[in-house]
C-alpha cells in the first residue's frame, strides 16, 4: 500500500465533506452513523500503518511527486504514527462519547470533528515544517469552532482567549519560519538538520533565535509554564467530548519540541546543538510544580483534570529534555497513557456533573447519585491510573520517567519534583473521590439515565490503561524502537534525503 | 531598500503587538491584522529582496526565489480567514456579555472619588 501514509489525512476530510453533502447534511443519526464508521476505518488504518512502519520501516509520502528536500513529504515513522493511532483512538472515544447527545447542542460538530482529526493527523505525520503550521492552522481553526460549540457565555468568553493568544502564536510561528528559511534555506526538517550545522557565524545567532520561536510556538501548545494560563479555562468551559479530545492537543505541542528540537537541534547540530535544552530543564520542572499547586486549588473534577493535563506536560518535556533514548521512550509510553486517562477523565467529570444536578463535578456536599457504583468504579480505575499508582499504566510511566533521569546530575531535581506533584495528586484526587462519592445528604431526586454510550466510551478509554500494563513488554520495546530511530541520525535525517535512499 | 524595509516591518510589528496587548476586542483585531502584515512582508524578504527578478525559469536572467511567494500566499490566506473569524467571534461574546472586554467585564477602575472616599473615611 504505497497511498497508505495518506490515508489517516484523507479519510478524516473526505468524512466531513461527506458529511456537509446532502444525503447526509440534515441528519443528525446520519452524521453519527457515517462518522463513527469513518473513525472505526481511521483506527484500521492507523493500525496498518503502525504494523507497516514497524516492519518495513520508515514510510515516507511524497505529494506530487517533487522529490525532499524541495517538496512536502509525509513521514510515517515509529513515533508519528503511534501518534496517529492515539489520536484516533482518543478521537473514537471521543466521538461515541458525543453520539449520546453532546453533538446535538449546535449544528455540525461532526464534520468539524473530523476537520480537528484531520489537523492533528496532519501535524504528527508531516516532515515539512511549514506544512507543520498548516496543519496547525487547520487543526485550529477547526478547535476554535469546537470549543463555541453550544454557544454559552463561558464558552464565549474562554474562546476569545483561546483564539486571540492562538493568533498571536501563529504569528509568531510564521517569524520563526521566516527566519529558518532566511538563514537555512530549506523547509524540510530533515535538510534542515543537516544544513543547521553548516552555518556561518553569523547566521547561526539568526537560526537560534529561530529556534527558540518555535519554542515559544509550540510551549504555548503545549503549555508549558508561562505560557499555559489559558488551559485550566479553556478545558473547563469546552464540552465533555471536545475537552477530552483537546487532551492530545497539548500532545502535538510536545511532540512537536520532540521533533524540532531533538532531530534539527539535537546533539549533533554543531554550534546551536542543544540550544532548548538549558530553557526545557527549568520550565519543566516549574510546570510540573505549578500543575501540582493547581490540582491542589481546583474546585471542580473538570478543572482537576485540566491542571493534571499540565502536570503530564510538564512529566512529558522534562523527559525530553534528559534527551536520552530512554527518556524519549519512557515520554511516548507516557504520552499514550496520559493522553487517554486524561481524556477519560473529562469524560467522567462530565458523567458525574450530569447525575448531581446543580452540584454538577464541584467537590460540594450534594445528593447521593443514582447510578454511583458504575460510576464510582469508572472513577477509581482513572483515579489510580492518572495519580501513579501500581498496578497500571501511571505506574509503569512514571517509573520509566524516574529510571530515565538515573546517572544524570538533574536527579536531584527530577524525582522530588514528579514524586511530589504525584502525592498532591494523589491528595486532591483521593479528596475528590471522597466528596463526590460518600459524602452526600439524602437520595437523588434526579432521574437522569445512565447513556450505556457513553460508559462505552469511558470503558474503551480506561481499558487502554490494564492493556498497557498486561502488553508492558511489547509496548515497551516498541516504543524503545522509536526512540532509537528518533534519537539515530542515520534514520531520521539520512533516509528522508534523497542521497540517504539510494545509499 | 533593505533598511526602509526593515524599518517598515518593525513598526507594523511594535504597532501590533501593542494593540494586541490593549483590553478591547477590536483593538485586539486591528493588532492582529497589523501583526499578520508584518509578519507576511517578513516572510516575502526570507527570499532576500530583489528587483527585476522573474520567479518562473526562462523570463529573464535574473531569479528571485519563489518559494517565500508561496509561503505568504499561504500566510495570506489562513490570516485573512482567522481574522474573519475573530471578528465574528468579538461580535458574538460583544452580545453575549454585554461589552467589548476581552475578559468579558469591565475592569473597576480605581476613581478619583473611590480614593477620595477612602481617603476621608
Amino acid at each position: 500500500m504505497q497511498h497508505l501514509p495518506i490515508f489517516p489525512i484523507l479519510l478524516p476530510m473526505l468524512a466531513a465533506v461527506f458529511m456537509l453533502l446532502p444525503p447526509l447534511s440534515n441528519s443528525i443519526n446520519r452524521h453519527r452513523v457515517f462518522a463513527v464508521c469513518a473513525m472505526l476505518a481511521l483506527v484500521g488504518i492507523a493500525t496498518l500503518l503502525l504494523i507497516t512502519s514497524h516492519q518495513q520501516g520508515t514510510q515516507m509520502y511524497i505529494l506530487g511527486g517533487w522529490q525532499p528536500p524541495f517538496g512536502i513529504a509525509l513521514i510515517a515513522d515509529r513515533v508519528s504514527t503511534t501518534m496517529v493511532l492515539l489520536t484516533s483512538v482518543l478521537g473514537l472515544g471521543a466521538q461515541l462519547y458525543a453520539c449520546a447527545g453532546d453533538d446535538n447542542d449546535g449544528m455540525f460538530f461532526h464534520p468539524l470533528f473530523m476537520f480537528q482529526i484531520m489537523g492533528i493527523n496532519g501535524a504528527f505525520l508531516t516532515g515539512d515544517i511549514f506544512n507543520l503550521f498548516v496543519f496547525f492552522e487547520v487543526l485550529l481553526i477547526a478547535s476554535y469552532a469546537l470549543l463555541i460549540h453550544g454557544g454559552g457565555k463561558q464558552k464565549t468568553k474562554a474562546n476569545v482567549h483561546y483564539v486571540i493568544l492562538n493568533l498571536v502564536g501563529s504569528s509568531i510561528f510564521l517569524f520563526a519560519l521566516g527566519i529558518i528559511y532566511g538563514t537555512v534555506g530549506s523547509l524540510n526538517i530533515a535538510d534542515i538538520a543537516n544544513k543547521v550545522r553548516l552555518l556561518g557565524e553569523h547566521e547561526q545567532a539568526l537560526a537560534k533565535t529561530g529556534g527558540l520561536l518555535l519554542l515559544v510556538v509550540f510551549g504555548l501548545k503545549a503549555a508549558l509554564l508561562p505560557l499555559h494560563f489559558w488551559l485550566p479555562k479553556t478545558y473547563a468551559a469546552a464540552s465533555a467530548p471536545v475537552a477530552a479530545l483537546f487532551a492530545i492537543m497539548t500532545k502535538v505541542g510536545v511532540y512537536s519540541i520532540l521533533r524540532v528540537h531533538t532531530v534539527v537541534f539535537g546533539e549533533e547540530a554543531g554550534a546551536l546543538a542543544s540550544i532548548a535544552i538549558p530553557w526545557l530543564w527549568p520550565l519543566a520542572l516549574l510546570t510540573i510544580a505549578f500543575g501540582a499547586v493547581g490540582v491542589l486549588a481546583s474546585p471542580s473534577l473538570r478543572l482537576t483534570a485540566a491542571n493534571l493535563v499540565i502536570v503530564s506536560v510538564g512529566t512529558l518535556i522534562l523527559a525530553i529534555a534528559m534527551q536520552r533514548e530512554a527518556a524519549t521512550s519512557a515520554a511516548l509510553y507516557y504520552m499514550v497513557h496520559s493522553t487517554l486517562v486524561t481524556g477519560a477523565l473529562f469524560l467522567l467529570a462530565d458523567l458525574i456533573g450530569k447525575q448531581r444536578g446543580k452540584a454538577e463535578d464541584r467537590y460540594v456536599i450534594a445528593r447521593k447519585m443514582k447510578h454511583g457504583k458504575v460510576i464510582g468504579i469508572a472513577f477509581f480505575i482513572a483515579a489510580l491510573t492518572v495519580v501513579g499508582m501500581p498496578p497500571l499504566s501511571g505506574f509503569v510511566g512514571k517509573v520509566l520517567v524516574l529510571q530515565a533521569a538515573q546517572g544524570m546530575a538533574e536527579i536531584a531535581w527530577v524525582w522530588p519534583v514528579i514524586l511530589i506533584a504525584g502525592l498532591a495528586s494523589l491528595i486532591a484526587i483521593s479528596r475528590a473521590g471522597t466528596t463526590i462519592f460518600w459524602r452526600h445528604e439524602g437520595e437523588s431526586t434526579i432521574d437522569a439515565p445512565l447513556s450505556k454510550l457513553r460508559l462505552l466510551a469511558v470503558a474503551l478509554l480506561l481499558s487502554a490503561s490494564p492493556l498497557m500494563v498486561i502488553f508492558g513488554g511489547p509496548v515497551t520495546d516498541y516504543t524503545n524502537l522509536a526512540a532509537a530511530q528518533l534519537h539515530d541520525r542515520a534514520q531520521s535525517v539520512d533516509a528522508l534525503l534523497p542521497g540517504g535512499i539510494e545509499q | 531598500m533593505e533598511a526602509t524595509y526593515a524599518f517598515c516591518v518593525g513598526v507594523l510589528t511594535t504597532c501590533g503587538f501593542f494593540l494586541v496587548l490593549r483590553g478591547r476586542t477590536f483593538t485586539v483585531v486591528m493588532g492582529l491584522t497589523l501583526l499578520s502584515y508584518a509578519v507576511n512582508l517578513f516572510l516575502f524578504a526570507s527570499g532576500r529582496l530583489k528587483l527585476d527578478g522573474a520567479a518562473v525559469l526562462g523570463q529573464s536572467s535574473e531569479y528571485s526565489d519563489p518559494l517565500p511567494q508561496a509561503l505568504v500566499l499561504t500566510a495570506i490566506v489562513i490570516g485573512f480567514a482567522m481574522t474573519a473569524f475573530l471578528v465574528i467571534l468579538a461580535m458574538r461574546s460583544r452580545a453575549d456579555q454585554g461589552n467589548d472586554h476581552v475578559d468579558g467585564q469591565i475592569p473597576a477602575k480605581p476613581t478619583k472619588s473611590v480614593a477620595q472616599s477612602k481617603r476621608n473615611s
